[in-house]
């Protein structure tokens, strides 16, 4: 009998805690029902999972806890397709699949002694919050951190009851927008990439982090090249249609490049090489 | 070194190898010539290409991936606990009679699941314990091309043995060491002759003499990426597709699958099918996005696999292996080797010079 690990098997996992962040948002934080291996669990600042309801399907999302927080794993979700919508109806106590960590992973060891910008649009923010945390854990390790965060309306940003966490991290610029002015929202207004312009950090020695809707993300990109930063500094993570999530099922390719395994983390120097098939 | 099998004496080999192994034949279904499971005194039809090749047996058109069931917990009826089973059902497999353009396809599946940093073990396990006798072609048909994409009418990639018919029977040569202890344990093989080999050599030649002249492929990812941007050429390569995937179902090479999720009551299982990288759904993404929308990306993509990004990942193999079986049955006959040579004959806008 063939020796190979079957990498379709998910885990069973708990719901542990459901966080209602916006209206068709909630975040699932989850433990593996394996203590042994839930304290044994290690992966790296963007890197995804896939969440099984047995008898609907998988669904690929980020983990966006930080590795330096493993009391549970964190899952934000959408509500979007039929695995989604099912998600949302889950309770704490609830079980699920879990196959993690799949895919690639943010420079987070290259970005050591650099400044960063983080740009992150809606649902976006999600593996955003990983690098994030990781790095507020890490505060020595990273120079000025920037964060422009922006959604439609103030009650579309997710993971607003930390940001006064974000926001007293030393040395750090928190940046919030919405499209749009709306009673009681005291922080910016407008499109996300003028937002970028308007801060105008600078791109000496930063390595810039993007990820939103794929128009946010083009003209957030041209925002930056406008800042000076080089298509080698600027990094993004993409989304696209998985089944197996480990490389074999054929269809989120690029080119050779499979986002499934060869990332979902992509440098701008690296998706410029590929065929442009976003 | 060869040995010999009288055609009289095909049925009874056949039958003890059965033995050992379940034993899959083309035989006929309907209007079509398919893999079946053997049994003695079924009528083989091997002469000429099978309608649909032996790709399901080891990568099966639908098959479970695990079992679940849901139960109530004991200590709190409020929750449901969920049992997930795997079964491990791979048997030795013995393919007779695939052709070495079918038997170069599980090369490709090779590449495509074993030859990766994640492994299909499903895939694997029936692999490993699967032998292929295949049979040379000594007549070619008009929609073979395997020597356009590395292979042969007589090419041995993927084979355990390989059998030329001759006049009255098979000569018999084992590629592998499964195909030598395939062909040492029977009887009825007799060490062929001397007129037996030259006869088998010589309806060979003549096979690779029936194909037409091969193009030379090496450009193509070149020509490929140099043509992505060029939806005008898609478009007209893909006009009259529509989208039905006879193509990616018959292609003994193609292994995109989907997974779905089937429930009855409170246990179902997961199940992998094939799927069909021509269909929108394909790359249809949740949010409304699809990177392949419209059928000339899906084209491109399917021809840009074959011939550029899976032989830039495995070595130059191309992912394709001449069969014809999607031009054959095509619904609107469109022609691959047309959709390559016009890509490779495209000539593309010079690079701008950086010299200027």
């Amino acid at each position: 009998m063939s020796k190979v690990k079957n990498p379709y098997l998910p885990e069973m996992a708990t719901v542990q805690e459901i966080i209602q962040e916006t209206h068709n948002i909630k975040t699932f934080r989850v433990t593996l029902n394996n203590e042994e291996r839930m304290k044994a669990f290690s992966f790296k600042p963007g890197q995804v999972g896939q969440l099984s309801v047995f008898g609907v399907g998988e669904s690929t999302f980020v983990i966006n806890s930080s590795p330096t927080r493993m009391d549970y794993l964190q899952f934000s979700v959408m509500q979007a397709g039929e695995v989604t919508t099912r998600l949302h109806t889950l309770q704490p106590g609830d079980q699920i699949g879990v196959r993690a960590p799949l895919g690639n992973w943010f420079p987070y060891e290259d970005m050591k002694g650099k400044d960063v910008v983080i740009v992150g649009g809606g649902i976006g923010m999600a593996p955003l919050r990983t690098l994030l945390l990781y790095m507020l854990d890490n505060r020595d390790d990273y120079g000025k951190i920037t964060v422009i965060y922006g959604a439609r309306s103030p009650q579309d940003l997710t993971y607003s009851y930390e940001f006064e966490e974000w926001r007293s991290a030393p040395n750090m610029n928190l940046v919030l927008t919405v499209d749009a002015e709306a009673p009681g929202w005291e922080h910016k207004v407008g499109l996300i990439p003028n937002i970028l312009l308007e801060e105008n950090p600078s791109a000496e020695n930063t390595v810039a982090i993007t990820c939103g809707p794929p128009i946010m993300i083009k003209f957030t990109l041209q925002a930056l090249k406008k800042l000076g930063f080089e298509d080698e500094n600027i990094y993004t993570t993409l989304e696209k249609r998985m089944k197996c999530g480990v490389g074999l099922c054929g269809r989120c390719n690029i080119g050779t490049s499979y986002v499934c395994i060869d990332g979902p983390v992509y440098s701008f120097a690296q998706l410029r090489k590929l065929p442009n098939e976003l | 070194m060869a040995k010999y099998l009288k055609n009289d004496d095909l049925g009874q080999w056949l039958s003890e190898l059965g033995a050992d192994y379940k034993v899959y034949a083309p035989v006929q279904e309907g209007d079509s010539i398919a893999f079946r499971p053997f049994s003695k005194g079924k009528a083989l039809r091997i002469d000429r290409h099978a309608t649909v090749g032996p790709k399901e047996i080891l990568f099966p058109a639908c098959e479970e991936l695990l079992r679940f069931s849901y139960q109530k917990d004991e200590e709190n009826p409020g929750r449901e606990n969920i049992q997930v089973q795997v079964e491990e059902n791979a048997t030795p497999t013995l393919i007779f009679g695939s052709r070495p353009c079918d038997a170069r396809g599980f090369d490709v599946f090779d590449g495509a699941f074993t030859q990766c940093s994640v492994k299909d073990s499903y895939y694997i396990a029936r692999r490993e314990q699967a032998a292929v006798v295949s049979i040379a072609c000594t007549r070619t048909e008009n929609t073979c091309f395997c020597n356009w994409v590395g292979g042969a009418p007589d090419g041995t990639n993927g084979s355990d043995v390989l059998l030329t018919p001759i006049q009255e029977g098979f000569v018999a040569e084992s590629i592998t060491e499964k195909g030598e202890a395939l062909l040492a344990g029977s009887n009825l093989l007799a060490e062929a002759t001397p007129e037996q080999e030259k006869e088998a050599k010589a309806l060979r030649a003549a096979a690779h003499e029936s194909l037409p002249e091969a193009p030379d492929f090496e450009c193509m990812p070149e020509q490929l990426y140099g043509l992505f941007d060029n939806m005008d050429f898609w478009e007209k390569q893909s006009a009259k597709c529509i989208s039905c995937g006879a193509c990616t179902y018959l292609c003994p090479t193609c292994h995109c699958f989907n997974i779905t999720d089937e429930r009855q009551g409170n246990e179902g299982e997961r199940l992998r099918t094939w799927d069909n990288c021509m269909s929108r759904q394909f790359t249809q993404e949740a949010s409304g996005h699809n990177p392949r929308s419209e059928k000339a990306y899906r084209l491109k993509n399917r021809v840009g696999h074959k011939f550029c990004y899976f032989p830039e990942l495995h070595k130059g193999h191309i992912a394709c292996v001449g069969c014809g079986r999607c031009i054959k049955s095509c619904p609107v006959s469109l022609d691959i080797r047309q959709v390559v040579t016009s890509a490779k004959e495209c000539r593309l806008p010079a690079e701008d010079n950086d010299n200027e």
